[in-house]
């Protein structure tokens, strides 16, 4: 019996891939089982080479396995690319019509099950993933029975043959395939999992539910990979609490209605990647100058330009930090799993509101796209916190010449703030360099003044965010510090620990709050470790620049930026080059 | 009931004396009034060019965003506070080159606001280059030889794109101008109203006397009636755009927040953020 496996399925885009990898892990999941799913797609909707990776561990993982024990393949084309992913011993399901071979290498032996065949007896060729999925689960030992709630909540509305007829496939699939196997196969045999009720989500899934429950009912969002799926899950969901989603016209349109709707006292946002950022830098300078929160989500993915769309890559972070002109507070927070993708989320939309600037959710990816178990998420942590907004201001009679002090001085930098449409309270908004009221002044002093408070505000953030650097630092001086960002935690975890059974010191440090950088948490373990190694997905060592900019401590890189994410072992064997 | 005295708030424009901007404020000032606004209940959201500093000279909240990004940011003000009477304006550029996108889209989209053109024809603020609604062969810093660019229709366009509120008036004439802005924000939808404003600093050519020769009032076109579209393409088309008064008036469509699915009929920005547990677990529910 083993605690972990890892099972990919691959065919041609729009042949059910995703379904199948879908209706296997969700009834994983609610085994109880620990899951990360990892789909790897091309811009063609129909065509074209697609494959589902899942690692299923009665253990939380945080990452994609470095092989492969079983691979599902609907076609030749399957075989010939993933392949070489499987380790030896592994085992390949294919589909008998496609006639498939594997190398003659003895690594793996091949099991043909006719999906297509017995799904056409039972009425429909398109139930071939359903024998397919029946295969799988024959070979960790699951019982078919275990799929009857998935897939009555995916077939009911077309009626009760219709969830006899796939539970068939299912059964059919596992019965072909042990008795093709002559019984079951020892070395794929899961233990049994606790059984609890978990969630299972992607990255961006986290994100929309985490807007809800901040508090958001307004998003304005021009669709692109691998943002889209934030609007979509929010134009079905805000409904449900009177808000809604708009689709703009492009990605100007979505930052500037964002900035709208926050200024009249909505916790609104948008989401996209790359190119739509760079459409957004000059909103971001607006919602900067004019102290009006805003949340913007950037799902990186392979830059420049239009780059490589559907893959993974972490090359967004100067563009985040420098991407708009002039100087304006911003909070920049990086979150490294789903689930922190959830309460980051909300924290978001907190400090908008309570530092009245900017703040970018950065994700990548990997953990936009990448499906998660995540351990319940407490109600108890959700909190709504609105700074200095006053809602009920009891405010004195207002003359017409009386503005309200908007960007009033204030020690922290943060001056109160009030909406449009309240009685007695006037003032004015504009991205032009202004005074207290929000009156036009390029007066040397003002300017002065209300650059330093704008620059002030955010001073503050790394000691009130809760976990600036996610750290794991067992040794006093290490021989190895890594650190990283965003989805490569789990990656970087796994190599770690088996630095560690080699008898490496290794220390790690991810970093959950990029901008205002976490200096002093971070320069205190970089003098400690004999040596840092900076781990991330872009080809110039972004976040190595900025840890050497903010520390002055030279660090090493890893770099890795063909699009696809790290594997535990490229940073194990890395890292070991380097100790 | 607020009166036009207090939509003013004693600061001075910048503008220079004699440009067309400053009837469009008084304009702005008697519409509101008129209409039963108080000074709170009204967001001024505008573009950046001289006309754009609008904003900061009625009273009344006002925010002065980015060049030719208005429309956004009034629609998302909108959004989350529908009770505001919300009136977007700015220039020809700010509207109809860099914001031209914004414009049709907006016009498409019909979220119930108010946008007034201050049509120079010129780019004022960035002293005096061509604008997409100069004439061709006028010249400019930037066309010293004569636009070679055709003048764009923007009513037509706007009719084009199926607005369901056209209207264009002269910053001269007050009484017709503040009628269409009342109009306008009465109007359930996008309204758009386009007003020659003449630049006395760098447009030479449409000048007051040029508008006062060329402009044709609509109330003087025989049986023009406003709620036909086809009528009203044609009328622009004979006077080659120049007309003044409603061109076209559509009172059935629904705007856009009449028709999203469970949109609140109070403010968002009244509610109370805090979810209640049982709605937070129905929906963790649904990824498990
Ligand atoms: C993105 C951007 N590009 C250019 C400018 C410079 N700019 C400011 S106002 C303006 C045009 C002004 O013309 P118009 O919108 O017609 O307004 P007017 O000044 O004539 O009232 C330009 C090009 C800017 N502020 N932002
Ligand atoms: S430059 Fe032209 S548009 Fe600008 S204020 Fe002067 S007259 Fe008016």
């Amino acid at each position: 019996m083993i605690d972990q496996l890892s099972w990919k399925v691959g065919g041609q885009q729009g042949e059910g891939i995703e379904s199948t990898g879908e209706i296997f892990s969700v009834a994983l999941n609610r085994l109880g089982y620990y899951l990360y799913g990892y789909r790897q797609f091309s811009s063609r909707i129909k065509g074209g080479h697609t494959n589902n990776k899942i690692r299923v561990s009665t253990k939380q993982i945080n990452a994609i396995s470095d092989d492969l024990d079983i691979l599902v393949a609907f076609d030749q084309e399957t075989i010939d690319v993933n392949y070489q992913e499987l380790r030896s011993g592994g085992v390949v399901i294919a589909d008998a019509k496609c006639k498939p071979t594997i190398p003659d290498d003895g690594k793996a032996s091949l099991y043909d099950v006719p999906f297509t065949e017995i799904a056409k007896e039972l009425g429909t060729p398109l139930m071939k993933n359903m024998v397919a999925v029946g295969a799988s689960s024959a070979i960790l030992g699951i019982s078919a029975d275990h799929y009857q709630e998935v897939v009555e909540e995916i077939f009911l509305k077309k009626g009760e043959a219709v969830v006899e007829k796939n539970m068939e496939a299912i059964r059919k699939g596992a019965a072909y395939f042990s008795q093709q196997a002559g019984g079951q196969l020892d070395d794929f045999l899961l233990n049994e999992a606790d059984g609890k009720k978990r969630m299972f989500m992607i990255g961006n899934d986290a994100i929309g539910l985490g807007a809800i429950a901040a508090g958001s009912r307004f998003m304005a969002a021009y669709p692109i990979t691998p943002a889209s799926e934030i609007m979509e899950y929010l134009i079905k969901k805000f409904p449900d609490f009177g808000g809604t989603v708009i689709q703009t016209e492009d990605e100007i349109a979505a930052a500037n209605m964002a900035i709208g709707s926050n200024y009249a006292g909505v916790r609104a946002f948008t989401a996209s990647a790359g190119p739509g950022l760079s459409l957004m830098t000059e909103a971001i300078g607006l919602s900067g100058m004019t102290e009006t929160p805003m949340v913007i989500v950037d799902t990186q993915r392979g830059g420049p330009s239009t780059g490589l769309p559907t893959k993974q890559e972490q090359s967004d972070m100067m563009a985040i930090l420098y991407g708009t002109h002039g100087e304006i507070p911003k909070i920049v927070i990086t979150p490294s799993t789903v689930q922190e993708a959830f309460y980051d989320t909300i924290t978001a939309f907190n400090m908008a509101e309570e530092y009245q600037c900017p703040v970018i959710l950065l994700t990548d990816l990997a953990l936009s796209l990448g499906k998660q178990t995540v351990e319940p998420l407490n109600y108890e942590k959700i909190q709504i916190r609105r700074g200095k907004l006053e809602k009920e201001p009891n405010l004195p009679e207002q003359a017409p010449e009386e503005y309200f002090e908007r960007y009033a001085a204030a020690e922290d930098g943060i001056s109160t703030r009030l909406l449009p449409g309240m009685e007695n309270g006037i003032f004015h908004v504009t991205g032009v360099e202004h005074d207290n009221t929000g009156k036009p002044s390029e007066k040397p002093e003002n300017r002065q003044r209300q650059m330093d408070k704008r620059l002030r505000k955010t001073e503050t953030v790394p000691y009130r965010f809760d976990e600036p650097i996610y750290t794991n630092d067992p040794y006093e001086e290490p021989d190895l510090l890594v650190v990283g960002i965003n989805s490569t935690r789990g990656a970087i975890q796994e190599a770690i620990s088996r630095l560690d059974e080699d008898g490496f010191n290794v220390n790690h440090a991810h970093i959950r709050l990029l901008h205002p950088f976490p200096t002093e948490e971070l320069e205190e373990r970089l003098h400690r470790a004999k040596k840092t190694v900076v781990i991330e997905n872009n080809a110039t060592g972004q976040l190595a620049s900025i840890i050497r900019l903010n520390t002055g401590v030279k660090v090493e890189s890893i770099l890795k930026y063909d699009g696809n994410p790290f594997l535990p072992a490229e940073i194990y064997s890395k890292c070991k080059e380097l100790l | 009931m607020a009166t036009v005295k207090d939509f003013r708030n004693k600061v001075k424009p910048n503008w220079c004396p004699g440009c067309g901007d400053f009837s469009i404020q008084a304009a702005i000032q008697r519409a509101a009034a008129n209409v039963g606004l108080e000074p709170h209940e009204l967001a001024l959201i505008t573009g950046i060019g001289c006309s754009g500093r609008i904003s900061g000279y009625i009273n009344a909240y006002g925010f002065h965003g980015v060049h030719g990004r208005v429309l956004p940011l009034a629609q998302g003000v909108k959004m989350a506070n529908r009770d505001l009477t919300v009136v977007a304006s700015g220039g020809d550029g700010d509207g109809f080159a860099i914001g031209m996108g914004h414009t049709i889209h907006s016009i498409r989209r019909n979220i119930d606001m108010t946008y007034i053109v201050m049509d120079n024809q010129i780019y004022g603020l960035t002293k005096g280059q061509t604008s997409p609604r100069s004439d061709a062969g006028f010249k400019t810093k930037s066309t010293p030889d004569g636009s070679i660019e055709a003048s764009l229709n923007a009513m037509e366009t706007a009719l084009t794109a199926g607005a369901t509120f056209v209207a264009q008036s002269f910053s001269s004439d007050l009484k017709e101008l503040t009628s269409l802005i009342e109009q306008g924000m009465n109007h359930n939808g996008f309204s758009l109203i386009n007003v020659f404003s003449p630049c006395v600093t760098f447009n030479k050519v449409n000048t007051y006397d040029w508008f006062k020769e060329n402009l044709t009032k609509l109330s003087d076109v025989e049986d023009y009636d406003h709620t036909d579209r086809n009528k009203a393409m044609q009328t622009l088309m004979e006077h080659n755009g120049l007309v003044t008064g409603l061109i076209y008036h559509d009172e059935e469509t629904p705007s856009y927040q009449d028709k999203i699915p469970g949109y609140k009929s109070t403010p968002l920005s009244d509610d109370n953020l805090e979810l209640d547990r049982e709605k937070f677990e129905r929906l963790a529910s649904e990824f498990m």
